[in-house]
Order: structure tokens, then sequence, then C-alpha cells
């Protein structure tokens, strides 16, 4: 294959230490080298930025509820049609875009890993076929485990060997990269007409609390040295004063640490940290959030950055978006998927005027700024919960500039204005912290090893972003800054130059990751004979239709785990 | 075809040749305007000076006037889909039939069809929740389903007979049919004004009378009556109001018992 030599950019790749050094970088057969022969293909970026190609690690990009939002909302198709060119497909969508452009959207951005974090396990081949579509970036996908009857009877009889070795089945099953966890036992409830506010409350015909289930699976991680903390969307999701909850969530495993990194990530921690009583007096709770984080290790964030334009709610939490919708009362979907979990979908406008949504926005940015360490904290919208995915360039320039900030602080409604603490913070973001809080801290806590980094080894992901450090200042040029971060000026995915000057020039195939956990025979032989009975009790599918095969994944990746069971 | 570029606004100031060397789409292939059109005649200065005629059977042409603001479109013969989306202003004349969503999300002017129109006439989008905010449509044929969806202010009337759903989702403006309904009529509806003159198909139970009025009041000119009243829809907490004429609708006498005293 061909080499690749990226000269004289200026490169910022945190997890190797270096900050805007005049490097070149060398590339061979889709992996980075440390030196490559004279007749190779020369691509000058002099003085332009070089980082690692972007990770991101929530971002609802495929799977039934992504589809179920697409046929609920065709009003956000032909707002957004993208035609076809010689090398792209057209698509349609703004807030939840068509398969194939979803792809070209993010490798456009210099984006190249995006991770699905909620796939309901027996939709998840509905998930894989979607991913499978999305052309050009690596992707995986987080099973729903928070809320599944085995997880739960397991727990509530105390088998953690048992419920270790199921989890590592149904990782393999799905063909999923790690737990997810959305809104613990509240789903299941919700099943009976309630919702779970707070840590402690019984799970009905259970008797498992959330606390149990969260401290249950995160060990469950542990012991299967999976690569990716356990990712959490607490109880209480958007509801006034439940960022106290995902203090308790945090702080229930804290005597859980995990070698490789944290033990937990919470995620969209706007909609999960908010102070207050009721809605007219909700206020952010970003600094108790920030003041934990900091403090601890064994928990990453990530704010999940509010928009001010049109949305679609879509996750697994059903009463949360039941609550929703009685405020937007524009349109709503509600599912429920068997013995596993459930969905929910509302469409909805961010607007600057409303004092709870500005709150939220105000919310975000102050996690952002607060949490000191940038290793801890991770760019996304939450898409397209908070904002669509192609917002990641005006989130940067809010995140550089104190000024690009200060803007839109001055057009928010006034009540959010004066009782939020981000017109008071000076901290500016510098591209290095940007490029690790958007690529290297992600892609060390999924546990990437080959990604997130421009060191030899490493796969030929990169972006190049039309800016100079040299002769920009971030602060005040926030403006070129967002511009850069919207359209790269190359994207190369597996040595492959993939975009140019922000236009797709080549449409290649991704890879699908996923974790394949090993544990003793003699527990999965067990584990195995016990499902075979539940299945027959509680699933419409028998057991043997029910995991998904490898060769069902265009393009396989699989990350063998030992287990400790 | 879609071809936004055929509005006064756009020909406004233009030559012939540059009209022709418009590309438009067809299907997903861009061609010249001059491809499909001949394009001849004068082109006035001005904006009101402006009227484009179409000859010929234009049905598969789509977004015919679309944000045009002044100046008047003759069709003599059938128009597409879309015809008058978002239009601000001046007027579109058709003599043959107009497609589905005609003036959809339309702001002003003024649209008059002489054959029939097509489904959610001055309506919304798919799945959008904005209809038309302004203007009028006259329509002296028949009309489809979903007249007048999710409908801001103005004014549609339908000389010929509507289809189901006529009015749902409506917020504002008046809708006046001078025939039959097929039924449904308003369902949704949080405000404004229907006015049906012939059989109204039955009332959706969602409706509550209120009274018989002598006449009805359809933008500036009296209808003699006497009407139903009928205000919904209860189960969006609406305020609209239908209005059916009694003579027509001998299925909704059962409602005059209702009347106290």
């Amino acid at each position: 294959m061909a080499e690749l030599l990226i000269r004289n950019g200026c490169v910022f790749d945190p997890l190797n230490s270096i900050e805007g050094e005049r490097k070149d970088i060398s590339i061979r057969d889709g992996k980075i080298v440390e030196k490559v022969g004279r007749k190779a293909r020369v691509l000058d970026v002099s003085g332009l930025t070089v980082m690692p190609g972007g990770v991101d690690i929530h971002s609802h990009i495929a799977g039934s509820k992504a589809n179920c939002a697409r046929m609920m909302r065709p009003e956000d198709h032909w707002r957004d049609p993208e035609p076809k060119t010689k090398y792209t497909r057209s698509g349609v969508g703004h807030t939840i875009p068509s398969v194939f452009t979803t792809g070209y959207r993010y490798a456009r951005m210099g984006y190249t890993t995006v991770f699905e974090p909620a796939t309901p396990p027996l939709k998840t081949r509905h998930t894989h076929e979607e991913l499978n579509d999305i052309p050009i970036i690596d992707k995986g996908c987080f099973p729903l485990l928070g809320n599944n009857w085995f997880v739960m009877e397991y727990i509530k009889q105390g088998r953690m060997e048992e419920l270790a070795a199921y989890v590592a089945w149904m990782l393999e099953a799905t063909k999923g990269y790690a737990i997810k966890i959305v809104n613990p036992g509240g789903i299941e409830a919700w099943r009976w007409g309630r919702n779970l506010r707070h840590l402690d409350d019984k799970i009905p015909n259970f008797d498992v609390t959330p606390r149990e289930i969260v401290r249950a699976l995160c060990q469950v991680n542990k012991i299967l040295n999976l690569p990716h903390a356990v990712h959490i969307h607490p109880n209480g999701l958007s509801e006034p004063g439940n960022y106290q909850t995902t203090l308790d969530t945090m702080d229930c495993i804290h005597d859980i640490q995990r070698a490789n990194g944290p033990t937990m990530h919470v995620t969209h921690v706007q909609f999960t940290g908010r102070k207050g009583w009721s809605w007219a007096d909700v206020r952010s709770g970003a600094t108790e959030i920030a003041d934990y984080v900091n403090a601890h290790d064994h928990v990453s964030i990530d704010p999940g950055q509010l928009i001010f334009t049109n949305v679609t709610w879509m996750t697994a939490d059903g009463p949360a978006m039941f609550a929703l919708f009685k405020f937007s009362r524009t349109k709503w979907f509600n599912a429920d998927v068997e013995s596993e979990t459930g969905a929910g979908v509302v469409s909805a406008t961010y607007k600057k005027s409303n004092y709870v949504n500005a709150i939220q926005w105000g919310i975000a940015l102050e996690l952002a700024l607060l949490v000191k360490d940038p290793w801890k904290v991770y760019l996304t919208t939450d898409h397209p919960n908070g904002g669509p995915f192609t917002a990641y360039p005006r989130v940067i320039s809010w995140l550089v500039s104190k000024e690009a900030r200060q803007r839109v602080i001055d057009k928010i409604n006034k009540t959010a204005r004066r009782r939020l603490d981000l017109p008071g913070i000076d901290r500016e973001y510098s591209l290095h912290e940007i490029a690790t809080i958007t690529r290297a801290a992600t892609a060390k806590s999924l546990g990437l090893g080959c990604k997130g980094h421009l060191g030899a080894g490493a796969d030929a992901d990169i972006a190049v972003y039309g800016i100079e450090p040299r002769n920009v200042d971030p602060a005040k040029d926030y403006e070129a800054v967002r511009k850069a971060f919207a359209r790269a000026a190359f994207t190369v995915k597996d040595g492959r130059i993939v975009v140019k000057n922000g236009e797709v020039v080549r449409s290649t195939q991704g890879r699908t990751f996923w974790t394949k956990p090993q544990v003793s025979e003699g527990i999965m032989k067990t584990v195995v004979s016990d499902l075979e009975q539940k299945f027959d009790d509680y699933y419409t599918v028998c057991m043997a239709n029910y995991p998904i095969e490898e060769r069902y994944l265009t393009a396989s990746q699989a990350i063998a785990t030992r287990g400790d069971v | 075809m879609s071809a936004e570029c055929i509005s006064p606004d756009f020909v406004a100031g233009k030559s012939l040749r540059e009209i022709e060397l418009t590309q438009i789409w067809e299907g997903n292939r861009r061609i010249k305007l001059g491809s499909i059109f001949k394009v001849q005649g004068e082109i006035g200065r001005t904006l009101d000076d402006c009227t484009v005629k179409i000859t010929g059977n234009v049905s598969a042409v789509r977004r015919i006037g679309f944000e045009m603001t002044g100046g008047s479109i003759q069709i003599n013969g059938d128009a597409g889909m879309y015809l008058g989306e978002c239009m601000q202003g001046g007027s579109i004349i058709v003599a043959g039939n107009a497609g589905s969503w005609l003036g959809t999300r339309m702001r002003n002017g003024h649209i008059e069809v002489q054959g029939d129109a097509g489904d959610a006439v001055g309506g919304s989008a798919r799945g959008g929740t904005k209809g038309m905010r302004g203007g009028g449509i006259i329509i002296h044929g028949n009309c489809g389903t979903e007249a007048g969806a999710w409908m801001q202010n103005g004014t549609i009337r339908v000389k010929g007979n509507c289809d189901l759903y006529a009015g749902i989702h409506m917020k504002n403006g008046t809708i006046v049919i001078e025939s039959n309904c097929a039924g449904r009529v308003g369902a949704q509806m949080t405000g404004g004004k229907i006015v049906v003159l012939g059989n109204m198909g039955g009332v959706l139970p969602s409706f509550q009378f209120e009274e018989i009025r002598s006449k009805a009041k359809a933008g500036d000119e009296k209808v003699p009556g006497p009407f139903y009243l009928f205000s919904g829809d209860v189960n969006e907490e609406g305020k609209g109001q239908v209005l059916v004429r009694v003579t027509d609708n001998p299925d909704l006498k059962r409602n005059e018992r209702l009347i106290e005293g």
C-alpha cells in the first residue's frame, strides 16, 4: 500500500505530550510509522494544525430509536437535504441525518471514530445494520444493561460471578463494546407508570435498588477487564434538583478502582446536574459536580452541550421522555423492549429566551470549564439531544474564547444570565486541551490504544485543520477556529485521504469495534443453561436466534479481554 | 422537476438568455430551464411589472413561485406541487388544476385556481407545524384532504367539495367551504374558523355545540344562515369555531334539543 508523509504540520498529540511542534507524520499500510521511503506521497501542510482523528464517545447515530426519530420527523429531512456528489450519496437530516450522511459529516469535521451509546440488546442487530452502512468512520455500540431482568435477578440472588459471565455473553452476543446503564431500574418502573428518582428507591417486583445495579455492573466491568468504564445516564434525568442523585451515583462506587482508568463515565451531565426545587428556580449544579470530579479519579464526565436549535430528544429513558413531552407538546414516541429496556423520542426546540434552556446551556459550559483536568471531561452534545454533532465546532469556539461565550450570554434569558456562574469564568481552552477533550482523552477512556494519538503503531486517522496556531489567537479569532473545525482541510482515515477542504473525496468502510471477554468455561455453562430456561420464559425470540454472528458485521474488530472469573 | 426560479422575483431584470441558462433539478440531475421551456417575451424592469405566463401542462414542475414577493404568475394549464410555497406577495392564477401543498407556508399574496387542488392546501410541509400565515387562496373546484393543516392565518375559500380533515391542527385564520365535506372537519384545531355551506359529513365527538347563528362572517363578507356553531377541538383545549349551515345538515338537528328554553 502507498506511503504517505504529512509534512511540516503543527502537531497536537496530547497522549505523546506533543504540543504544537512542527513535525512530519509518516504513514504506511494504514498505520503511523517512524519513517517512510523517499517515494512516499507528500502532503505539505506547513504550519497547519494536525491532530489525531476525532473520537466521539457519545453520539446517538444508529439503532432503532434513531430510525424511529427519522420516521417521526419528516420535517427534519426537508430542512436539511444534501445532494449527492461524485464520491458521496445524497442524504437528509439536520438532527438525525441519514446513515451515509452521518459518516460524511463526521469525516468533514475530522472525526474518525464514533460510538453509539445506547442500543437495546434485542435491537442491536438493527444497530449493526446501520453501523455497517455508515461510511468512513470506525464505530461501536454500548448495549443497555441497567434495566435487564436477568441482571436484576442475578443481583438479587447475589450471584456476581454468574452476572459477570452473563455480561460477557451479552457483549459477545450483541457485538457490543461497553456496559451502558440508563436510568437504572427507572425504565422497569415505567412499565408500572412510575419512575425512580433516587438511588435507593426499590424497583417494582425485583426488590433491587439502582445503587445495587450501578455497583454490581461496575464490579462486573472490573472483573471482566473491559476496555471502557461503565457508561452511566443516572436517575432523574432533566428533573430539577437531580444533581444530588448524580453525585450519589458517582459516590456509590468510590471504593471500586479500575486499573486502566475511571470506573464510571457519567454522560450528558447537563441533563442531570440541576439544582432547585421546581422549573422556575432551576439552577446550575455544575460547581458541585465539577468539585467532585476534580477531587476523585474514579469518574469522568461529558457535558452534553446544549445548542440553541431544533433538536430531537432520544433516549432509552422512557419516563423522562414522557415528562419532557408534557413541556414540548410536540411529538412523542415511546417503546418497550421486552425484558430489557425502553425508549422515548420527542422533538423540541431550544430557545435563548427560555429560562430553563439558557440554564442548561450554562451548566454544560460551566462543567467543561470548571473540571480542571481535560482528561476527565469530553466534548459531546449528546447528539441529537443537546444539539446535532455538527455543532461541535461552535462548542469548541465557546471553550477557546470567553468573548465567544459572552456574545451568547448577552442574548440569553436575563434571569438565567444572573443566576449562572458562567459570566465570571475566565478559563479559555488551548488547542492542546481541545485536542485532549475531542480525541486523546476519549480514545484513552474507551481503551482504544490505536486511536487518539500519532505515535508509531497508531491507526493513521489524522485530521488537519486550516488554522496556523502560530498566527491565530483562538481567544480572539474564534470564528476562524469554528470554521476550521467545521471543515477539516484534510481528513486521513487508515492512511487514505478521505476529506479535502471540507469535502469528502473518498468513501471508505470503517470498522466496528466490539469486546470479547473471556470467562471460565464452567461458569459460562451454568449461565447458558440458566439463559436457555429464561429465554423460553421471557423472550419472543429463541436463544439460538439471539446472538449476532460476527460475519454480520461488515468490518469486525474484536477486542479480547480476560475476565477474572 | 423542481424549479424555484420560475417566479417574478427571479425573472425581474434578467435577460431571456440568462433565464434559459438557469439550472433546475430534474430528478437528481441539474438541467437548464431552456431545455424544457421556450422562454420568450419582454421582461419588466420592476417586480410589479413582471407577469410570468406559463403555457402548457406543468403538473410535473414543483415549487413554481417559491418565496415570490410581488408580480404575478399565470399558468394556462395544470400546475404541480408546492405552487406558491412560502410566497410573500403577488398573485398566482391557475387555469387548470393545482397539485398538493398549494400555497404551503405562504405569508401573503393571492392564489386562485380555476380547477381542483390537491391535498394540504395552505398547509404545512410534511411533519412541520407551521401552515400558511396570511394571504388568500381561492379554489373553484374541489380540494383534497387536510386543507389548511396547521394554518396560522389567512383565508382559504373552496367553491367545490373538500375531502377529509379540512382545517386539521388549525391555529387561526378562516376556511370557507361552499359545498360538501367528507368529514372530520377541524380535527385537533386550536383556533380559527371553518364555515361549511354544504353537508359537513358529521361533526367530530370532540366538538361542543354552542348555539344557532343567523349568519356567519367569513372575512369581510357576511353569509346568510342559519348556522350551527360548534367549538373545539376539546381534546386540544381548542377555541376554534366550526359553523355549518343548518339546511344541508339534517343529521345535526339533534343538537337543537340542547338549546335551553
